[in-house]
């Protein structure tokens, strides 16, 4: 039957091939419409190189709290307490590092553990006392919003050590001879990265060709590879005009590829979908469902602590208002990335691109002058309308 | 009242509608007269839903080609509000109840009787109290829905559409989760409808009910009617049903089989189980039970009787508490504590609800097929997508698995091949002993043969296979064996060849008189299909 796929009429694959990516690729769409309509309506600020940094800056805690929510969505759940513990974690991190003078390094790693047990504290009311998630972390946010209080004593703390602050305000050293303006080691760097991703899917396509495998057409392939490489030489040639790239970008980008990879390619991605989409079936099926579901929040408690780092270090102090609403935030990216409600659907990809749809939104609307007040309007409308159009192209 | 055989109530005439290319339905004509009861019979996807859609106006006027005549007048119905005015109720098979509300508030859930909108509790119950008694329905009128069985379930939504007007019942598929004596009464119910003078039109797999009640029956094969049988002029033909649906000479409805019986494979003894909402309940009594290589065996045994609990509490204790017992594979004595112990193993149970507890829906056929075996595909617990799709597509052509490709969602399939996907899913796990609950529940005639074929060939390659089923001529016609459980205990055993649905019946009767609950039961099922 495989050999009936591969010769189907030009024709109808391409129209199917366009139809399908259309819905793949829509929110990338809307992403970059999104851009080109700030950029000409801020007058080019928007991708100013100093421009973009602060945009990468500002929106990389919801971006990795984004990647731990997306598995929890996925899983059928919801976290709540996302912005509690992020905030709790970083007081804790600024008590250790500022108060008790801890090593940085074994304050970052205590606060990562910090994370994980508030996690498996609440996975595991979630996973084996099936208590609503909506509940649990409900509770969850309350507790650590309090204990955030309480560690601080309702006071701001700070400043950090130097050397953590890099964590969010650093740009990865440069080791080759500068070029005016121009890091020559992030743009090294961006083309590296650029030209692996182009081999990276050529090698991938190659392989499905091979094994008689139906694939996008070449062209199709050969204009989003161009278009791919492009990009990211772009956003690396702006990023690196002004200092380079930022630590926290390469962290991020490490872990979007990581949890990319976990969720597309591996069992344990795979059987935390099919949780998500049919619990029951997955447990008939020799899944160990209540585990997959614990891990997910062990999970998002270490990501919740390391954006709380994060944070902490972009301010370089720790108060008590730090992650007020960033849980909002970091659901409405999963779900403006086309997650579902109901759980067993949502892509790395989705969430990272929705993250960036609220953070150019926030950043353009903010340059723009529009008061906080609309910037709300505006986005709650936005998140309402991406998960209208998702509804609308899923029923067709 | 007296039937008026000249007027049809309701005529379809050249009612063509297509999907996006896909013709779902080529000029149907179709009628039905008052006071009779019309059978719809014919393969999944031959065009049953999608004509009644058309009629009860889910798909409008305009969407479809041909004419609607109902009660003498052309009908253009804009959606279903405009159908149910008129008299026409369509009970899906799905049901459409509110399940933590009282029969009451379900039955008048859109239209309560209200004085100036506050709803009058006495003419609510009053009514209510009227319908039911209509329906037969013994219960009072503030018994939750969640707290009935299924087969009084059906009763309350036939005593909701009778709360309008009703002049035209649709059922669809009503009898699909009912056991025989809530069948047999919901049929009996039919039969008074039609000495009402109420048209009826039913949509049903099960042959045997079709040829008690019918008056009619319409055979639809790929959106055509391809035959239209009067069942007051001539005698029903069963055989002649099932070929014009499958347009396929069915002279053996189950596949040949030379059974080759070898060492026993799985041995259980002294299995016992508790509920585990009532743990002072015993649900499955100390019970002993074994299959051969090479064998099938079914169990046999009325709704309730324990059939399932006791598939599922041995594959890794997925139901009950306090399991006790021994389970010997191949001779070894093992304890399975979980499902993955029981995969491990060589077990394998296809649940009895594929949508449920089966397969995940909005999945492909290939992520569901690999579900149980990723490991075989995923060295380093790293997915090789391209290992994977070609078991999958091997599976899909193997067990002729009918998808556009196998990254096309389960939920799109047919119910037979969806089955037929669930079963890709265990053989893939190589299993010693498959246990099968209720195979072909809700799959058409065609598919069932397949499904049977399949059955033929895993203990062809000295599997022991157990087939657990609520129709005994399905048993008789596969099994090498027979088992009849009741009320949690095994009390009859046939071999294949001897067994006949009167030896079972009475080998449950029996069981049941001796533990003295019998007497009722027993008058229920005197009534039903033997």
């Amino acid at each position: 039957m495989t050999d009936k796929t591969v010769s189907l009429p030009e024709e109808r694959r391409h129209g199917s091939f366009i139809k399908n990516n259309l819905r793949n690729y829509g929110m990338l769409m809307s992403l970059i419409a999104i851009m080109l309509f700030f950029q000409v309506m801020t007058s080019g600020t928007l991708l100013q190189p100093l421009n973009l940094t602060n945009l990468v800056l500002q929106n990389s805690y919801i971006v990795i709290m984004a990647l731990g929510m997306l598995l929890v969505i996925v899983t059928g759940h919801i976290d709540l307490s996302v912005g509690s513990v992020a905030g709790f974690v970083g007081a804790v991190a600024a008590l250790l590092m500022v108060t008790y003078k801890v090593d940085y390094t074994l304050a970052f790693l205590i606060c990562l553990a910090v994370g994980a047990a508030i996690g498996a504290a609440q996975g595991y009311w979630v996973a084996y006392f099936k208590i609503p998630s909506f509940i649990v972390t409900l509770a969850g946010m309350l507790v650590f919003k309090g204990l955030a209080l309480a560690v601080l004593q309702g006071q701001s703390l700070g400043p950090f050590p130097s050397t953590f602050q890099k964590l969010s305000s650093g740009f990865i050293p440069e080791v080759l001879p500068e070029a005016g303006t121009l890091h020559p080691t992030s743009m090294l760097i961006g083309a590296v990265l650029a030209l692996g991703l182009v081999y990276a899917s050529a090698k991938s396509r190659a392989r499905e060709v091979s094994h008689g495998i139906e694939v996008e057409p070449y062209a199709f392939f050969l204009g989003k590879s161009v278009v791919l490489a492009c990009a990211v030489l772009y956003f690396t040639y702006l990023i690196a005009t002004y200092r380079g790239l930022p630590n926290v970008l390469v962290i991020m980008s490490v872990l979007i590829a990581l949890y990319g990879f976990v969720t597309r390619r591996t069992v344990i991605g795979r059987q935390i979908y099919a949780v998500g989409g049919n619990a029951k079936a997955a447990g008939l099926s020799g899944i160990k469902t209540e585990r997959l579901t614990f891990f997910t929040f062990v999970n998002m408690g270490v990501l919740a602590a390391l954006a709380g780092l994060v944070f902490a270090a972009r301010l370089n102090t720790a108060t008590p208002k730090a992650g007020l609403g960033f849980e909002l935030d970091v659901i409405a990216a999963c779900f403006i990335g086309g997650a579902s409600a109901y759980g067993g659907v949502g892509r790395v990809g989705g969430a990272v691109v929705g993250a960036m749809i609220m953070g150019v939104m926030n950043n353009g609307m903010s340059i723009l002058g529009i008061g906080i007040d609309y910037q709300q309007v505006i986005k709650g409308l936005v998140l309402l309308g991406a998960v209208c159009i998702d509804v609308y192209n899923q029923r067709r | 009242m007296g039937r008026n055989a000249m007027t049809a109530m309701l005529e379809m005439r050249n009612v063509s509608k297509s999907f996006a290319g896909v013709q779902a339905l080529r000029d149907v004509n179709f009628s039905v007269e008052a006071g009779q009861i019309h059978a719809l019979v014919g393969e999944n996807g031959a065009g049953k839903s999608t004509l009644m859609k058309v009629l009860s106006g889910v798909y409008p006027a305009g969407s479809y080609e041909g004419t609607i005549v109902f009660e003498g007048e052309e009908r253009r119905f804009r959606d279903i509000n405009d159908s149910e005015a008129l008299g026409i109720i369509i009970i899906h098979q799905e049901l459409a109840l509110i399940p933590l509300m009282s029969i009451a508030e379900n039955i008048f859930l859109s239209h309560p009787p209200s004085k100036f909108g506050v709803i009058d509790r006495d003419e609510v119950y009053r009514r209510t109290r009227e319908l039911l008694a209509q329906v037969g329905l013994k219960e009072s009128p503030d018994t939750l829905i969640t707290d009935l069985g299924v087969g009084k379930q059906q009763l309350v939504e036939i005593a909701k559409a009778l709360s309008k007007r009703v002049r035209m019942l649709i059922l669809d598929e009503p009898t699909a989760s009912l056991n025989e004596a809530d069948s047999a009464a919901l049929l009996e119910r039919l039969m008074k409808f039609r000495d009402q003078g109420i048209g009826s039109i039913l949509i049903s797999h099960k042959l045997n009910e079709v040829a008690r009640v019918a008056d009619h029956i319409t055979v639809l094969r790929d959106g055509r009617t391809v035959d239209g049988i009067d069942c007051r002029a001539e005698p029903i033909q069963e055989d002649r049903i099932i070929r014009s649906m499958v347009n396929r000479d069915l002279a053996h409805r189950f596949p040949e089989r030379s059974a080759k019986i070898g060492e026993p494979v799985l041995q259980v003894s002294n299995w016992s189980v508790y509920h585990p909402i009532h743990p002072e309940r015993q649900v499955i009594k100390n019970v002993n039970f074994g299959v051969k290589r090479g064998e099938v065996v079914g169990i046999a045994g009325l709704m309730g009787a324990g059939r399932t609990e006791f598939a599922m509490s041995l594959f890794g204790r997925s139901w009950g508490t306090n399991i006790s017992g021994r389970i010997a594979l191949e001779g070894h004595e093992i304890v399975l504590p979980s499902v993955a112990a029981a995969i491990d193993a060589g077990l394998a149970y296809v649940t009895e609800d594929r949508k449920q507890l089966g397969l995940i829906l909005a999945d492909d056929v290939r992520k569901n097929i690999t579900l149980a075996s990723l490991d075989q595909v995923a060295p380093g617990r790293v997915i090789d997508d391209i290992a994977e799709l070609k078991v999958a597509s091997d599976y899909r052509n193997r067990m002729r698995i009918r998808c556009s490709d196998v990254y096309q969602e389960t939920g799109q399939l047919s119910g037979g091949n969806q089955q037929k996907v669930v079963l890709s899913k265990w053989l893939m796990t190589d299993p010693k002993v498959l246990i099968l609950d209720e195979p072909t529940r809700g799959i058409d005639v065609g598919a069932k043969y397949e499904i049977y074929c399949i059955i033929n060939e895993l203990a062809e390659a000295g599997r022991g296979v157990v087939v657990i089923s609520s129709e005994m001529p399905e048993l008789l016609g596969i099994c090498d064996r027979i088992c009849v459980m009741n009320d949690g205990a095994f009390v009859g055993e046939f071999p294949g060849a001897e067994a006949t649905q009167e030896s079972i019946m009475r080998a449950i009767m029996r069981n049941e008189r001796s533990n003295g609950n019998g007497a009722a039961k027993a008058a229920e099922m005197g009534g039903s299909q033997l």
